[in-house]
């Protein structure tokens, strides 16, 4: 069997030799163009390939060509190549380029509007972290501002450091005994000079920060501590533990001028409105108050414009709107995690948005629509919205625990936070300091502008 | 009564001329208010072609359109004209980023021998109206133009036409590679007008 497949292998071996060697000769006798390489073209169709490089190539692209695009760009090729018999005129004078378009354009189109303002780059780490050693992780007290005179005041336990931020020097304003402290709240006055400083014995000192010199010490408007802090121009308002909120007039002898009367518990939150005309309180009760200033009055307790009480949980985070003057934004504490905008002339409810997690303070972008707000368990991380899709643009991490504090830069491009995890960092998340310039000395103007100062 | 519709449906050289160039009035007023030329502010609202189309009324634009038109009128008449071209340029860089192409066919025999065809006003009416709304619709596929534009409206006439004195010789403006779409087309029966927009290929679309 072996054998015979053999043989028969063979047979065909050489049976399919013969034709070869007879073509070979064939060919060599007709001298056809052959080489070393290809000894032998019997298997190539010479015709065919001729047919297909030159025929059959129209034929295979007519269909392609049939499509009406195709036939529109041939034909203008074929004119464009054409033009010795054409003529191609346009007029001397061109059409009004379109003036003043931009402004018009980010109404109408959103194209356009992105590209006036190209996207911000929002740097996700920190500019510069310092320590903030023994700082009171208490949500309810406010330990951290930064004055017009761009210097940041930070209470840390019963000391509060002075950080300057055009030069980096830190300096110790004051470090109060421990029988009175730890220091419970900080604030600049507008004049970016005077320092109030709230106190765990309920009283409230205020410092001239220049010469390092107490002025003078507050007492008797509150019972407890004062966790929260608000100046409107030489009125120093303060919100103490025992739910009451006192205007003190720092200029006079009997310095309490008017009592609010309405939180039961402990106030966390006290922002004046940028006008000075209305207060907005937050309590450890769940209460948004809004106080209006004309109503005040210095004999009976004063009844409040709103009672707002759709927050489920502590409201300490505050934050006036500066484009818009009734404006607000609350954030309640871990029990609500809610962002919740209002007109605080009607009381009206705006918006309500649930960020995930607890709400310790809300900054508003000065020269963006942009909110931005610091959080707790479990992102420990600042988030910044687009106002008022409340879109998120971005999420900041760093701090590893939460971030109790925020203070905005007087240029409003840096953000200071200060958070459990005892660091206090910077962000340059309001936009860089060359794109914020021409807006810096309109923002820096305007604590001074229409404040008379403390002599 | 029969005669009279007949006489209604006769379509002359100078009706045609007429209509054409009208028509180039609208459709750039159109382009240049859909694709956001100029701002959506400064064009008003009419009704032409059973439609709500816009007319610009900032002056320079208006005055352009209007000797534009003019000359074309009197170019279609004399059968000279074979193209116009409104091109949009970016106005930072000069790069043309939107040609839209009219071609026109133009019946010899009626410019020579000076006859006259019949077509129904009403038909040639809707043949535009389907332009107009392509035009209006285009926005849809055409990239976005995310840059302050200008335009610029070129004519291509035939060798033999003098140049106005208004007028001056222009190269094509072409766009290299660009994508094409074809859109309706009318037909006066004298003068035959194919739309084209030609515009600037996404980089980023292609495979």
């Amino acid at each position: 069997m072996d054998a015979g497949s053999l043989s028969s292998s063979s047979t065909i071996k050489t049976r399919s030799r013969y034709p070869l060697q007879e073509q070979f000769i064939q060919r060599k006798s007709s001298k056809e163009n052959l080489d070393r390489f290809i000894p032998n073209r019997s298997a190539m169709d010479f015709d065919y390939a001729h047919y297909m490089l030159t025929e059959g190539n129209k034929g295979k692209e007519n269909p392609v060509a049939s499509s009406p695009s195709r036939d529109a760009y041939r034909k203008q090729l074929a004119e464009s190549l054409n033009m010795n018999r054409t003529r191609i005129l346009a007029f001397k004078n061109k059409p009004p380029a379109p003036v003043d378009l931009m402004p018009h354009e980010i109404s109408t189109n959103p194209h356009d509007s992105k590209l006036a303002k190209p996207r911000r780059f929002i740097p996700q780490t920190s500019e510069r972290t310092l320590d903030a050693p023994d700082i009171v992780d208490d949500y309810y007290l406010n330990l951290l501002d930064w004055g017009s005179g761009n210097v940041l005041a930070i209470a840390l336990g019963s000391t509060v450091y002075l950080w300057d931020a055009s030069d980096g020097s830190t300096s110790e304003l004051v470090t109060v005994d421990d029988e009175n402290g730890p220091v419970t709240s900080v604030s600049w006055a507008p004049d970016g000079r005077h320092l109030a400083v709230g106190l765990n014995n309920s009283e409230v000192q205020l410092w001239d920060s220049t010469s390092n010199r107490q002025l003078r010490t507050l007492k008797g408007g509150h019972r407890q501590r004062v966790g929260s802090l608000a100046w409107n121009n030489h009125i120093l308002t303060t919100g103490g533990m025992d739910g009451r909120i006192v205007n003190n007039d720092v200029r006079i002898r009997s310095h309490v001028v008017e009592t609010y009367r309405g939180h039961e518990q402990e106030v966390c939150g006290l922002k004046w409105s940028a006008s000075g005309s209305q207060l907005a309180s937050g309590g450890n009760d769940n209460l948004l108050y809004i106080w209006d200033r004309a109503s005040a009055s210095s004999n009976a307790a004063t009844q409040w414009l709103h009672r707002l009480e759709d927050h489920t949980s502590a409201v300490k985070a505050l934050a006036w709107c500066p484009f818009q003057g009734n404006l607000l934004a609350s954030g309640g504490g871990s029990g609500d995690r809610c962002i919740k905008f209002w007109n605080t002339h009607t009381g009206a409810c705006l918006n309500s948005i649930d960020t995930g997690s607890q709400v310790c303070s809300l900054l508003w972008n000065k020269n963006e629509r942009e909110l931005l707000s610091s959080h707790g368990f479990t992102q420990n991380q600042l988030t910044l919205w687009k106002y008022p899709s409340m879109v998120k643009m971005a999420e900041l991490n760093g701090h590893t625990s939460r971030v109790l504090f925020m203070a905005q830069s007087p240029d409003g491009c840096t953000v200071a936070s200060a958070a459990a995890d005892e660091t206090l960092r910077f962000w340059n998340v309001f936009g860089a300091p060359e794109a914020a310039a021409k807006a810096a000395p309109k923002a820096r103007a305007e604590p001074f502008s229409n404040v008379s100062r403390i002599r | 009564m029969a005669a009279r519709t007949v006489a209604k449906d006769i379509i002359t050289l100078r009706g045609s001329a007429a209509i054409v160039s009208e028509f180039f009035g609208y459709a750039a007023n159109s382009i240049l208010y859909n694709r956001g030329v100029y701002p959506e502010e400064s064009f008003v609202k009419v009704k032409k072609y059973g439609l709500p189309m816009l007319l610009t009324e900032d002056e320079g634009v208006k005055s352009f359109i209007a000797n534009l038109t003019a000359q074309l009128s009197e170019w279609l008449e004399a059968g000279k004209l074979q193209r116009v071209v409104l091109v949009i340029m970016s106005k930072a860089t000069g790069e043309v980023l939107e040609r839209w192409n009219f071609s026109i066919e133009t019946d010899s025999e009626v410019v020579d021998k000076g006859v006259s065809r019949e077509k129904s006003d009403k038909e040639i009416m809707r043949e535009i109206q389907a332009i107009m709304r392509q035009i209006a619709s285009s926005i849809t596929y055409l990239p976005c133009l995310d840059e302050p534009c200008v335009f610029d409206v070129l004519a291509y006439t035939d060798k033999d036409v003098a140049v106005p004195f208004t007028w001056t010789e222009s190269d094509p403006k072409l766009i290299a590679n660009p994508q094409m779409v074809k859109l309706h087309s009318f037909d006066t029966k004298i003068h035959k007008v194919d739309t084209l927009v030609s515009y600037k290929n996404d980089e980023w679309d292609e495979p």
